[in-house]
């Protein structure tokens, strides 16, 4: 399966890394250079070595977007630090690329709630942090 | 006409200025703490402090009774989803985004936000219009009526110079509109002839440019 995850933040690196290590081909997407080197953390040698790809562009930028290889993916992940980004990203992949699957982590509740409702696939960490705080309450209580 | 405006740059906060001097009603959304306290200071009630693209906002704003949605902040991303959000969800008919990377301008027409406002490219028009060595200047795109204006100064060199507007060869989907002559402009009729100096408004089918220029502007 190829992945191609735009925004290599914690979660973004994160996935990359298990996607990598689970055998699957990724490329990553960043308009930080230096967001490599969160690739490279814990690797032996570097994360081309170990089969990554790294393309240094913007996400909205569909120069960049083919580059990074999205017309060959079957998984699309918007993981930048915009929610609104996420949002442009996730459709673009979907209407003018059609990967199949596509989701965009979006941390406002109220538009993960509604795109996910529109057809975009959305993981919202709030919403998860909220009912884990709730129950975590209800726990101790 | 109740107007809600979300971005308070230099565009924002003249063009709610503008209209609420025409009469409108307008609510201006602005997201940075020290540029609303600014506008508050002249706009008052009229602008509210908060970022636009989250929907208790815009709801707070009362974008469920907008007549016109207007997108203008320096992010693009924004003024898409604001302008979607607006379409799709609360129903509002019109509504106008800026593009502030003619980049961008793509995706803006792949995720249905229409019409656009991009002053790179209005200022590439204002461009093409007082250097008219570009030979054909586009003054009007109506993008979803697939139909544009055009204005072409005829060279002499041209096939058209001389002729009689009913001899000209003009291709299916296009019509003279309009001929400036000397500073005047004319509606002209089948017999006008059209000359060398001439400049003339074509309205086309897109696509039709070349046949155009090949017409009224041979060796601009």
């Amino acid at each position: 399966m190829f992945v191609l995850i735009v925004g290599a933040g914690r979660v973004g690196a994160a996935v990359a890394q298990s996607m990598l290590a689970q055998g699957h081909d990724v490329s990553v997407l960043d308009q930080d250079p230096l967001s490599h080197e969160r690739l490279d953390a814990g690797l032996p040698s570097s994360w081309e070595e170990a089969g990554g790809r790294f393309t240094v562009g913007q996400g909205i930028e569909l120069e960049a977007l083919k580059e990074a290889g999205i017309a060959d993916a079957d998984v699309f992940i918007a993981s930048t630090s915009g929610d609104n980004t996420n949002l442009v990203i996730a459709q673009v992949a979907q209407k003018r690329f059609v990967v199949k699957t596509v989701i965009a982590r979006v941390m406002d509740p109220a538009r993960a709630t509604w795109y996910a409702e529109q057809g975009v696939r959305t993981i919202c960490p709030t919403l998860q942090a909220i009912s884990m705080f709730e129950s975590a309450i209800v726990e101790v209580s | 006409m109740y107007v809600v405006v979300v971005g308070g740059g230099k565009v924002g906060w003249n063009l709610a200025r503008e209209l609420i001097d025409k009469g409108h009603e307008v609510t201006l959304v602005e997201q940075t703490r020290r540029r609303y306290l600014t506008i508050e200071e002249e706009l008052e009630h009229a602008v509210q402090y908060g970022d636009g693209t989250e929907m208790w906002v815009l709801e707070r704003a009362g974008i469920q009774r907008a007549e016109l949605v207007v997108a203008v902040t320096g992010d693009d991303e924004d003024n898409i989803l604001i302008c979607q959000m607006a379409r799709e969800k609360y129903d509002i008919q019109r509504t106008i985004a800026r593009v502030n990377n003619p980049r961008n301008r793509e995706l803006f027409d792949l995720l249905g936000v229409a019409p656009v406002v991009s002053a790179t490219d209005l200022i590439l028009r204002l461009i093409e219009h007082e250097v008219p060595s570009f030979g054909l200047v586009h003054l009007l795109d109506l993008h979803a009526e697939r139909l544009e204006i055009v204005e072409v100064e005829v060279t002499e060199a041209a096939p058209a110079a001389g002729m009689r507007v009913a001899d000209i060869s003009m291709p299916e989907g296009s019509l003279i509109i309009s001929v400036l002559r000397k500073g005047a402009g004319f509606v002209p009729k089948a017999e006008t002839v059209i000359e060398a100096g001439d400049e003339v408004l074509v309205v086309l089918d897109p696509g039709l440019e070349d046949t155009i220029t090949g017409l009224f502007a041979v060796g601009a």
